[in-house]
């Protein structure tokens, strides 16, 4: 079945009060301010309306919509006219017969007749609402004036007419069919706040301008689909549906791109994905997309996806397809060896935050059961293990505070290390939203990111500090709140610990985390800072939202502590509107984490020391566990350079590619005797290994998801497993050939043992997600339907833990030979490592990874935009084309590393976070020169690129 | 002794050479050795006369026009500057009865100062208004323009003292007012005369405004085809703030205002109100629907009083003189005068203020002395491009927004302009549609579309293309727009179109046509 959401025409009313009038004789009882479309519809009734949708406010252009009130003259329009109590509206009368009729046929005699070869045939509301007022006749006829026909009657050039628009890769623009409802106009501004679209000209001459009719992919448009889904006629149609026609089928499932994750619906022909459209009942994004999730799922199927199992004896031995059960048995055989030779603990996995709960749980379930050792690590080690740590210390529970929603609330939006535009596009437009309606805006981030400044957008204070002095800026801003009287007293009391406060107080108080002395190691005007603290402290409810640019740094958890310090001192914890809230990066780092990937921690975050904890493990996995926790990826990575570590089952992660340092890993990697990867593709780090077992694609998977506010939502099964198998049953029969009996049916009963042996997800199941949509944890007995909110009148640990955060600077310093910090972030278009969305049409926008270098550093090294530069560091040296910009301030440069080719890595230091090894991605001193050539390590590359990928002929 | 003589600074003046009328006086007195002061002061309406100068005599104001450079010796020549006889003489200009016979309380000094000058302005008895209700409470400025009956002068008629109400019982932080002075109505001039003649007038009815309703800054929207009124109203501005009667703590009371001008971007439609304010928030001019109204969110989402120039400009009056000495003038709904506005094809062009009831008649031929060209009137377009076309036969209809409303018509901005019997009724009707074609704001579909349709159906019924089919689409057409479209510009347009078919259908018939051929 095709899932059609209803459209009430107009956006819910929040209000409390209710009011009660009648429609066409029914009585209906609605919030007051609610339209009278929307209570109709509320009654079922369905009056004709085309330039209204409830995922936009009321417009009142398109005048279908027009409905008679007794004793009110004239014929207003019901999408703008609020309902009032007691009056009597008829929705059907011979008059607003006439009158719909008669705009119909207005509209008819601009538009093209082709509907039987139309793409939007079968999903066109104008063809929808031509039928629902009887239009039978265009009296106008067809040869007036029009936007449809590239010649006029009399064989002139139109000069109204344009051609298709076909620009952007996705989708296509034709203004012929255009009815200038501004449905994408508006789409565009209320709920993406992009605002690259505009309706230009006057009177008929009016039509949808891209930027300044430059067309699509040229102007500022960001792809995120909007427009499309707001579109009612075949103007902005997918290119998919263009060339596949409409679905026959959906189904609901979770995107697999960022922590946002959001719900989509997959619009199918058979199993042929046609599009995926937003759904409008999912809870993180409620209609909304990013390009990503909305068109870029075509890796899915391309033609670089490996569907059968590989082995290899030596990596620079050409794979050799074989069977799942040689595969399987290959690995099997060989970790037994390994650990027969070089004991136990000699091998290894890690988990990925891209696979489902119930397949990561199987992994670290067959680490702990099947390989007897905590070996287990995750990718969250590089993205957000500081948030865990410094979270469950301050508050109890490793993870964010709020649901997304929750910034609909907020007065003051601390944005810190993330650049939401970019990584967390749908929900920088649900902020985008609250700061144009008046939210202040604080940003603490090197770079002048869109956030900074962009439409509608400007924040209210910005601090470009230096990368890596996140705490220096955190801490001055604690000193600026209490020593100017501005911390939330009542709330300290009641809430906090009164010991840890007074000890904090003491130091934060000293002269020494004065924003005058610590604005000068970071960088940023004292004033500024003092600014910051006063405005997160008194302008009402204050969210921090943060990225890697915390937490990946040498005080990465120290920064996490700080931030939770900011909210228990000022109270913005514990309702909705504040909070601290990790932006995650990956679809399932939540999950990840959750499902218990950390060598020290079982599912729920409970330590492996644990006795009882422990037990009860043992118990329900019949199976004997290590008590003592194993090795973190760095310490696998080190522990296989000395050689005692030598084997590693590494799931959908690429850490050749996103580690630090990226000589270090593949040294380690070569000195391995059994690799394993579970992926799509032969990735980075396929290139070292000996056993490849192909995964599954999200459209593929059959489990779920846990995103950034908790809330775990389903990944549903749209097509078969294209290479025959579930990765959690792979991963079941490796355990089996490791001797251990790990079996499941489906994945919901993985989900059964999970909510059996973590508290938090006590409630947990497919069946609950199914009725509830997706819930959030902690879901148990003492909260049926989740939480959206956490640490409501008492912090999960009891009392709120004040946190010392003393500053304490990297190692990794800028020197006359190093003089420049190089950061590290992300584009929109592209995604981490770039496996899934460089084989998409995104390269479109970002087709390679340059370096943003500031005109005054450019000029000084005789750079000019364009031109290739070295950028080497004391790890190692790569070749990136230049681009100068202000957005970056003197002394940083940052780049992404999207490509491989451009081994972002290879420069970047072992140096980490002191509590949890979070890499040091943010910082790495380097040097940039002109160079004419790539660098030794991307020579390298295409060599291994060429050798170490080939597959035998059959 | 030095002589003052006055030349207009009117754009109306200086459109037909005051500027270098003025300049070939100064010469001249210079050469002659006369002493003259040259003020230019604004117009006295009498627009088929500009440049009309004046002279300051002992026997009172003489008036000499329409002056050219080419007159200005042999008016020396004639002592004029001595109050001597011309052939462009019109004695003294008191006695003048196309002025005597009006009613002026809006323009009571146009003509007579330095529109820019505080003196003068406070000399005619400026600021009297505004000097009684710094001391009045908000509602009680807003009883008195109620009181006075005072009607939207923008044409809708909508009675001011509601709409000030609504602003002051608004609870807000920041409330606005906006003037709407995006005079497009063709024919229509009497909101510049009071921009370029009057402006403190219309700061001071602005400033009450704002102290009646608790709003503290006020936007005055100008149309970027005015260029003198827009310097004119700064310079006028910069001048109140000077002498305190604007900006902070007006006159050392507690209350303050501030005014800015705005200059529109040429549409037409921006002088709708809702369009007006999205533009003055710096977007596009698209018409917002209403409900919610300006009055409680308007500009920036926050309550605001909109008013015409003239509607602004009336209230001094009401307040120096009470609002019943202002009620005691016009007819059963309609009160006070209306500045109208002569034009299109007339004898003595020019502003008329009357009280409401005069007939339509006696305002053409009476002060406009009947057509330029001679002919018999045929029709009258009253209230601008959106306003009906008046048949002869009604011209003892009287100026009240009721009595036209009855007939089918509207008073509307009191533009009214006047066509010969050479019109072609059915090129009227098409240029009706033509104009809100080319001015529709392009947001709902009856104006967008529905505009060129009627274009293209009456070119139609004039080729004589199924006439009576497209004669009953055209009606259907007009039926949409009027009840269908979102504001007055799609719903007002079928009025013209619909009253020329009404009253001149013989314009759209081939055979009649071809027969004026």
């Amino acid at each position: 079945m095709l899932i059609k959401e209803t459209d009430f025409g107009t956006p819910a009313s929040k209000a409390q009060a209710m009011v009660t009038l009648e429609i066409d004789g029914l009585e209906v009882t609605v919030p007051e301010g609610t339209s009278i479309m929307r209570a109709a519809m509320e009654l079922g009734t369905k009056i004709p309306k085309l330039c209204a949708t409830d995922t936009l406010n009321s417009f009142g252009s398109c005048r279908l919509c027009l409905v008679e009130i007794e004793g009110r003259k004239g014929t207003p329009a019901s999408c703008t006219t609020p309902v009032a109590p007691g009056i009597k509206v008829r929705t059907q009368t011979d008059r607003l017969a006439n009158l719909r009729k008669g705009v119909m046929e207005l509209y008819i005699s601009d538009h093209p007749l082709d509907c039987l070869t139309c793409a939007a045939n079968g999903d066109c509301e104008l063809q929808d609402m031509a039928g629902a007022v009887g239009l039978r006749d265009v009296r106008y006829g067809y040869a007036g004036d029009n936007h449809t026909a590239p010649c006029k009657a009399n064989g002139e050039e139109n000069f109204r007419y344009k051609p298709k628009d076909e620009s952007n890769p996705y989708f296509t623009f034709d203004p012929a069919k255009c009815i200038v409802c501004s449905r994408c106009v508006r789409a565009c501004e209320e709920v993406q706040g992009t605002f690259a679209l505009t309706i230009d000209g006057r009177g008929f001459a009016s039509h949808v301008s891209a930027g300044m009719d430059e067309g699509f992919l040229a102007s500022e448009c960001v792809s995120c689909g909007a427009c499309v889904q707001a579109c009612p006629t075949a103007t902005l149609t997918e290119k998919t549906v263009i060339q596949k026609g409409q679905a026959e089928h959906s189904v609901v499932t979770t995107c697999a791109y960022c922590g946002v994750g959001c719900s989509f619906k997959a619009e199918m022909k058979g199993d042929d994905v046609v599009r995926m459209v937003p759904y409008k009942d999912g809870g993180a994004n409620e209609g909304h997309s990013c390009v990503k999730g909305r068109f870029a799922w075509g890796y899915a199927t391309h033609k670089d996806r490996i569907t059968s199992p590989m082995v290899r004896d030596k990596i620079t031995d050409p794979w050799r397809e074989v069977s799942w059960e040689e595969a399987i048995s290959t690995a099997a055989s060989r970790f037994k060896a390994i650990q027969a030779q070089y004991g136990t603990g000699s091998i290894g996995g890690i988990t990925s935050s891209r696979c489902t709960n119930e397949e990561v749980y199987v992994v670290q379930k067959m680490i702990r059961a099947a390989f007897h050792n905590n070996n287990v690590d995750t990718c969250a080690r590089v993205c957000h293990s500081p948030t865990g740590y410094g979270l469950s210390k301050t508050f109890g529970t490793s993870a964010g505070t709020q649901d997304f929603r929750s910034v609909e609330e907020a007065d003051v939006i601390m944005v810190i290390g993330a650049n939401p535009t970019d990584g967390h596009p749908v929900f920088a437009s649900r902020m985008k939203k609250r700061i144009r309606a008046g939210a202040k805006l604080i940003v603490i981030d090197p770079r002048k990111t869109d956030s900074v400044k962009s439409p509608h957008v400007k924040a209210t204070v910005h601090l470009p500090l230096m990368p890596g002095t996140n705490v220096a800026i955190v801490n001055a801003m604690a000193h600026t709140i209490l020593t100017e009287g501005l911390e939330n007293k009542a709330f300290v009391a009641e809430r906090c610990d009164p010991v840890e406060f007074a000890h904090w107080c003491d130091f934060i108080r000293e002269q020494r985390n004065s924003p005058e002395v610590l604005g000068l190691v970071a960088g940023v005007d004292p004033q500024a800072i003092r600014a910051a603290a006063r405005l997160y402290a008194t302008g009402g409810n204050a969210a921090i939202y943060y990225g890697l640019g915390v937490t990946e740094h040498s005080q990465g958890s120290t920064m996490v502590m700080g931030m939770a310090n900011l909210a228990m001192l000022t109270g913005n914890i514990g309702r909705r509107g504040v909070g601290v809230n990790p932006l995650r990066g990956q679809n399932n780092v939540q999950g990840s984490c959750d499902m218990g990937s950390f060598p020290h921690e079982f599912p729920g975050y409970r330590h492996v020391g644990d006795d009882t904890v422990r037990q009860m493990f043992e118990t329900v996995w019949n199976a004997s566990l290590d008590s003592e926790p194993g090795l973190r990826i760095p310490n696998m990575l080190n522990a296989a350079v000395e050689g005692t570590f030598k084997g590693i089952f590494v799931q959908g992660e690429d850490i050749a590619q996103s580690d630090p340092n990226t000589k270090h890993v593949t040294e380690a990697l070569e000195n391995m005797d059994c690799v394993v990867v579970q992926d799509l593709f032969l990735n980075e780090t396929a290139a070292f290994a000996h056993v490849f077992l192909p995964g599954t694609s999200f459209l593929e998977k059959d489990g779920t998801f846990t995103n950034a506010e908790r809330r775990i939502n389903r990944v549903r099964q749209v097509k078969k497993p294209m290479q025959g198998k579930h990765e959690w049953l792979v991963v079941c029969e490796l355990a089996q050939a490791m001797g251990y009996d790990m079996r499941y049916t489906n994945a919901s009963e993985i989900m059964d043992e999970i909510a059996r042996v973590t508290p938090t997800f006590k409630g947990v199941s497919f069946a609950k997600i199914e009725e509830m949509g997706s819930v959030q944890w902690p879901c148990n007995d003492a909260a049926p339907d989740g939480t959206p909110i956490m640490h409501i009148g008492k912090f999960v640990r009891g009392l709120g833990r004040f946190m010392i955060t003393d500053y304490v600077p990297t190692n990794e310093r800028t020197n006359r030979e190093y003089p420049l910090i190089l950061t590290t972030g992300r584009i929109l278009s592209q995604y981490n490592v770039g496996a899934q969305t460089r084989r998409t049409e995104n390269v479109a926008w970002h087709a390679e990874d340059v370096l943003e270098i500031h005109p005054h550093d450019a000029e000084v090294r005789g750079v000019r935009h364009g031109q290739m530069v070295s950028i080497a560091s004391r790890m190692g040296a790569t070749t990136l084309r230049a681009d100068v910009t202000d957005k970056i301030p003197q002394g940083v440069v940052y780049t992404t590393f999207h490509h491989p080719v451009s081994g972002a890595n290879v420069i970047t230091t072992e140096f980490s976070d002191w509590a949890t090894n979070c890499p040091e991605y943010k910082v790495t001193a380097v040097q940039v020169t002109l160079s004419n050539r790539q660098s030794d390590w991307q020579d390298e590359w295409e060599v291994r690129e060429r050798e170490n990928k080939r597959v035998a002929a059959e | 002794m030095t002589i003052k003589i006055f030349v207009p600074r009117d754009s109306a003046a200086t459109a037909v050479g005051a500027n270098e009328v003025a300049e070939a006086i100064a010469a001249e007195a210079a050469r002659q050795k006369i002493s003259v002061q040259i003020i230019r002061n604004s117009s006295r309406g009498m627009l088929w006369l500009e440049p009309f100068v004046e002279v300051e005599t002992p026997l009172g104001r003489m008036g000499y026009g329409p002056v050219s450079t080419e007159d200005v010796q042999r008016l020396f020549a004639a002592k004029f500057h001595e109050g001597g006889k011309h052939a462009f003489s019109h004695g003294r200009v008191d006695d003048i009865a196309w002025l005597k016979n009006q009613e002026r309380l809006t323009f009571a000094r146009a003509g007579i100062t330095d529109p820019v000058s505080v003196t003068d302005y406070v000399a005619h008895r400026g600021f009297e208004g505004l000097g009684k209700a710094l001391k009045m409470a908000g509602s009680a400025i807003v009883a008195e323009v109620s009181e006075s009956g005072l009607r939207g002068r923008g044409g809708a008629g909508f009675p001011t003292g509601i709409k000030w109400k609504t602003v002051h019982d608004a609870k807000a932080e920041q409330k606005y007012v906006c003037c709407n002075a995006d005079e497009g109505d063709s024919g229509t001039f009497a909101d510049r005369m009071v921009m370029e003649g009057d402006p403190l007038m219309l700061i001071e009815g602005m400033t009450i405004a704002g102290i009646a309703a608790g709003a503290t800054k006020g936007f005055i929207y100008i149309r970027s085809e005015y260029p003198d009124a827009i310097a004119t109203m700064k310079e006028a501005i910069t001048a109140a703030v000077a002498a305190k009667w604007l900006g902070q703590n007006i006159q050392g009371t507690e209350h303050s205002f501030s005014l800015e001008v705005r200059r529109g971007a040429g549409a037409y439609i921006c002088g709708e109100e809702t369009a007006m304010l999205e533009s003055l928030e710096g977007k596009r001019g698209m018409v917002r629907a209403k409900p919610p109204i300006p009055a409680l969110q308007g500009l920036f989402g926050q309550p605001t009083i909109i008013n015409n120039v003239l509607s602004f400009a009336a209230v001094p009056y009401i307040l120096a003189k009470g609002g019943t000495a202002y009620k005691n003038y016009g007819m059963g709904r309609s009160r006070g005068t209306l500045p109208f506005q002569l034009a299109g094809n007339i004898k003595q062009g020019g502003l008329v203020e009357k009280a409401f009831g005069i007939t339509l008649g006696e305002l053409v031929n009476g002060f406009g002395g009947g057509t330029f060209s001679g002919r018999p009137i045929r029709a009258i377009q009253v209230g601008g491009p959106l306003g009906s076309y008046v048949p002869t036969s009604q011209l003892d209809l009287p100026m009240d927004y009721e009595a036209f409303a009855a007939k089918g018509a509207m008073v509307g901005h009191g533009g009214i302009v006047v066509f010969d019997d050479s019109v072609d009724m059915a090129q009227q009707a098409r240029f009706a549609m033509e104009f809100c074609a080319i001015e529709s704001c392009g947001k709902c579909t009856p104006c967008r579309i529905g505009s060129t349709r009627g274009v293209e159906v009456i070119d139609k019924i004039t080729a004589g293309e199924n006439r009576a089919a497209n004669m009953a689409l055209l009606e259907d057409l007009c039926q949409t727009m009027t009840d269908g479209s979102l504001c007055a510009m799609g719903g007002l347009t079928p009025m013209p179109v619909m009253s020329a078919v009404k009253h001149f259908p013989e314009d759209f018939s081939r055979a009649s046509r071809i027969a004026a051929e």
